[in-house]
């Protein structure tokens, strides 16, 4: 992608992505830190993961962490490049699809891809997950923090918008 | 990109091989009513306003809120429609609730009708999403902004593990182990050995798709 312009790169780089993400933007967050962080170095590590927690904490669809990324290469033209190229051409895909199938039922093979989908996408986002721990702080109190969100999400039903509030204040306390 | 709470329910469904067979119509069993078929099909602004509408609630999940505003407050389909057409959006690629939008708003409007709520969900949260990206870009490097971003990462983090550990529970019950080495593999060579994507999945998803194949053949005989 050497010597085309940011904002073809953006294009190009999040079109081709869309196309693999399956099991949605979670599943795509180890492929947005490879571009973004390894390949490119359009951000650094810290930058990402801020990126993520923005995101985490705005309204919207899970995958708007592109517009930040897209932001952060080339402003807003950027923001909305790869915000549109994210998103519109699986978009149109699914409109033509839905257009020729209209039963999807009637055939097994949707169910059975979408079965054999489930354990990659899990093994995706968790490997969104360890990509991003490696990313973040790595303090013991951040490793505390981390792990006890882990288990009071996995074990109750509290709005995820309360723990990541109490992060951001247990943050702003100087605790993390 | 928020806790992924929808897609985690959705999974779990659908990682029961009655998926298909049954659950959709007993999870269509308590919304009884017929399409509304006396309402007129919604015009492009109503489409436009109700997915910002859902857009801007999914805090905890925009699905949660498409389907409660589709089928319970507008009743612009059942929810048995409304099913069939989230799993072809789920087992399409890319983003689902963004192609949700797509296909919804075009069985209703034809294709106006898809883009008027494609941009209604994306065009709200955008601008958003716009306007934290400057102010990160000028603020993000104060040290109070820098501690809560940390503070809130790790909880972001944390969510994420507790989503991947309630998924994998349902795999790790049963008895075939060839999903978990599935998952397995795809998690360390992407997250350990950092290799791209695709040649992953090039190579994962046909296995995937073999193996499921044949365990439900097995399942069947």
């Amino acid at each position: 992608m050497n010597g085309q312009s940011p904002i073809w790169s953006l294009i190009s780089t999040f079109g081709l992505m869309s196309l693999f993400a399956v099991g949605g933007a979670a599943a795509a967050v180890p492929e947005m830190h490879r571009i973004a962080v390894e390949v490119n170095h359009w951000m650094t590590d810290r930058q990402f993961t801020d990126a993520y927690a923005i995101a985490q904490l705005s309204p919207g669809p899970n995958v708007l962490i592109v517009t930040l990324i897209g932001y952060a290469v080339a402003g807003i033209p950027g923001a909305l490049a790869a915000t549109l190229a994210m998103c519109l051409p699986t978009a149109l895909l699914a409109y033509y699809v839905s257009r020729l199938l209209n039963r999807p039922r009637e055939s097994r093979w949707p169910g059975v891809i979408q079965a054999a989908l489930v354990p990659l996408s899990i093994g995706l986002m968790a490997a969104s997950a360890l990509i991003l721990a490696q990313s973040a702080e790595r303090t013991i109190a951040a490793l505390l923090l981390t792990t006890m969100v882990a288990v009071i999400a996995s074990i109750s039903r509290i709005n995820p918008l309360w723990l990541l509030l109490a992060g951001g204040l247990l943050g702003f306390a100087g605790i993390v | 990109m928020r806790f992924p709470l929808d897609r985690f329910r959705t999974v779990l469904a659908m990682a029961r091989p009655s998926f298909y067979a049954s659950d959709m119509s007993s999870d269509s069993a308590p919304a009884p009513q017929q399409p509304d078929l006396a309402a007129a099909p919604p015009g492009l602004a109503a489409l436009f306003l109700a997915f910002a509408g859902m857009s801007l609630a999914g805090f905890g999940g925009v699905l949660v809120f498409a389907r409660r505003a589709i089928v319970e407050q507008h009743r612009w389909m059942t929810a048995d429609e409304f099913n069939e057409t989230f799993a072809l959006c789920h087992f399409l690629p890319g983003p689902n609730i963004v192609n949700l939008s797509m296909v919804f708003g075009s069985r209703l409007r034809g294709i106006a009708g898809g883009v008027a709520a494609f941009a209604g969900l994306l065009l709200p949260p955008t601008l958003i999403m716009m306007v934290l990206a400057i102010a990160y870009a000028h603020f993000g490097d104060l040290e109070v902004l820098r501690r809560i971003l940390a503070g809130i990462s790790c909880a972001a983090i944390g969510l994420l593990i507790a989503v991947v550990l309630r998924m994998m529970t349902p795999l790790l019950k049963r008895t075939d182990p060839l999903p978990v080495f599935l998952m397995l593999g795809v998690f360390l060579t992407v997250g350990v050995l950092r290799l791209p994507l695709q040649a992953v999945l090039l190579v994962a998803i046909p296995v995937s798709v073999g193996v499921t194949y044949f365990l439900r053949r097995k399942v069947a005989a």
